[in-house]
């Protein structure tokens, strides 16, 4: 008997949970500054009605309409299609290796903050020698010699270990009871940091560069290929997670709201993030006369920026070191409930078709997830391979497998017959608009981010020197490669379970 | 804050936070209604 949600709380709380990590916090802000502040906006939000909820009510309704993931999603179309299920499973996996490592950083400051209130340790004001010990430092990404992080190491055992412990439980018993607590108090501490923040002097400088239309960008083929890459990734659509989770909806629960409420929060945390960050910085510039790109561009802006924001709060170090604990905590919920929902896409996907228990087949998945973890704790893995495995995963193949799922599940299940089967039991009924963005619109767009996507990744190979060239072949499309090739190893097994029958 | 940075506030967060809004309001109503049934 295959498991169902126990309440439509905790599946909204899970799938939310899912959507909302570590992407949010710092690519959000980033991609709004970098693409014309509040120009960007525009295509955002156009991307959210044309693309997000469309798919997000199409996998929802076709995994609870097939009662399997990805890859029996995928197979039930026809038999040789369960190769794209099986790689659509494979990419939660890889992400999940690099995905661990940057989790682990804000486990090792949870710990630091501690050790701060305690007053064994004054790093707050001054995160750069803490963050420099943490990441290391190499001098390619094929200096592999540089040596490893022991901080990040040890970090990622225990984020895979509570990974485990949770997916391990199931869906009922792990994922929707930890999300229940963690993505409410998740989105509380965001909304307190965030109000805390636009009390700061200087947040209007800030709030200024995020939202401060600039409509000579607006015509930017980029922004809009950026708007919609922003919005589907941080959803995690076409990732087989949603299918997944919409698998274990029961046969009467609502789908339409659902995916609405699911995208709508999503971006809610996008901009609970880009109001905080920002705010955050504005005070920054303000106080200490920096310029904004002086933090970088991604992960920088958390683990650096934040850490100096929350010594100024208070000049008590117990206060700051505290503060620092609930902000770190934060972001490794956000990163736990996004971890947790790639490892599950991959353990619906492989029980629908193997004979085999779920605590067994997680452990396997959480040693190897280690393994390839481990190699993101090196120096060279951390400050470089990181970046050109997320270019690959992340840009070529999760919008290429959107595209061809959106197709393949458009035109050949049929949008008329998923659209009544979304409608039956929802809340609100979606019109034929929705038939009219699945079958035309949103499969226009995707094909443009993915061919902009390659035509980057090859131009930008040409201006690269001969070690960057043969880092981004081996690193880059040797795990598509890998990826590929494990998909074919599990697509040839048998079924040996009865769901297919 | 500029009055174009103003405006796209309203419009940007409006449409997120007052879609989640409405959206959890319509979901609650709905449950509601299933109950009393």
């Amino acid at each position: 008997m295959r498991e169902v949600w126990q309440s439509r709380k905790g599946f909204i709380f899970a799938a939310a949970g899912a959507a909302i990590g570590l992407g949010n916090l710092w690519r959000f802000p980033f991609q709004a500054y970098k693409n014309g502040g509040g120009a960007f906006l525009l295509p955002y939000l156009v991307a959210l009605i044309t693309c997000a909820i469309p798919l997000m009510i199409m996998e929802y309704a076709y995994g609870r309409q097939i009662r399997g993931g990805a890859v029996k999603a995928f197979s039930s179309l026809k038999k040789k299609f369960e190769i794209f299920g099986w790689v659509q499973v494979m990419i939660p996996i890889v992400v999940m290796t690099y995905y661990s490592a940057i989790i682990s950083v804000s486990v090792v400051f949870m710990v630091y903050s501690l050790g701060h209130a305690f007053g064994m340790i004054n790093w707050l004001s001054n995160p750069g020698p803490i963050m420099g010990m943490v990441a290391g430092s190499a001098e390619n990404p094929l200096d592999l010699g540089a040596g490893i992080s022991i901080y990040i190491l040890i970090a990622v055992v225990f984020v895979w270990i509570a990974n485990w412990l949770i997916v391990k439980k199931g869906i009922s018993g792990g994922i929707e009871k930890i999300s229940n607590v963690f993505t409410p108090l998740l989105v509380v501490m965001m909304v307190i940091f965030m109000i805390n923040a636009v009390r700061l002097n200087g947040s209007a400088i800030g709030l200024e560069a995020l939202f401060k239309p600039d409509f000579s960008k607006i015509m930017d083929p980029g922004i809009w290929v950026s708007a919609y890459a922003q919005v589907f990734f941080s959803t995690t659509l076409a990732v087989g997670v949603m299918i997944a989770y919409g698998s274990y909806l029961h046969s009467k629960a609502d789908v339409v709201n659902s995916a609405f409420i699911t995208v709508f929060a999503n971006s809610s945390f996008d901009l609970i993030a880009g109001v905080l960050v920002f705010s955050t910085l504005g005070y920054l510039v303000s106080s200490m006369g920096v310029e904004f790109t002086s933090f970088g561009t991604g992960a920088g802006v958390a683990f650096i920026a934040f850490p100096i924001a929350i010594s100024t709060l208070s000049s008590n170090v117990v206060v700051q070191g505290l503060l620092g604990f609930v902000f770190f905590l934060c972001l490794f919920i956000a990163g736990l409930t996004s971890s947790i929902s790639m490892l599950e896409s991959f353990a619906t996907a492989a029980l629908d078709k193997f004979k085999i228990s779920r605590e067994k087949l997680v452990t396997i998945i959480s040693l190897f997830g280690f393994v390839g973890s481990a190699c993101f704790a090196s120096y060279a893995g951390f400050n470089y391979i990181l970046d050109i495995v997320d270019a690959y995963v992340g840009n070529i193949v999760i919008a290429g497998l959107g595209l061809i799922e959106v197709i393949l599940i458009s035109y050949i299940y049929g949008t008329k017959e998923l659209r009544q089967q979304a409608n039956e039991y929802s809340d609100f009924k979606v019109g034929q608009w929705w038939d009219i963005l699945l079958k035309y619109f949103t499969p226009l767009l995707l094909g443009a981010v993915v061919v902009t996507n390659i035509i980057n990744l090859f131009t930008g190979l040409l201006r690269m020197d001969i070690i960057g060239v043969i880092a981004q072949i081996v690193f880059g499309w040797g795990t598509v490669l890998i990826m590929i090739g494990a998909s074919i190893v599990f697509y040839k097994r048998k079924w040996t379970t009865s769901v297919n029958e | 804050m500029s009055t174009g940075a103003i405006i796209m506030m309203v419009i940007g967060l409006g449409t997120v936070w007052g879609g989640t809004l409405t959206t959890i309001l319509i979901a609650l109503a709905a449950e509601k209604k299933s109950k009393i049934r």
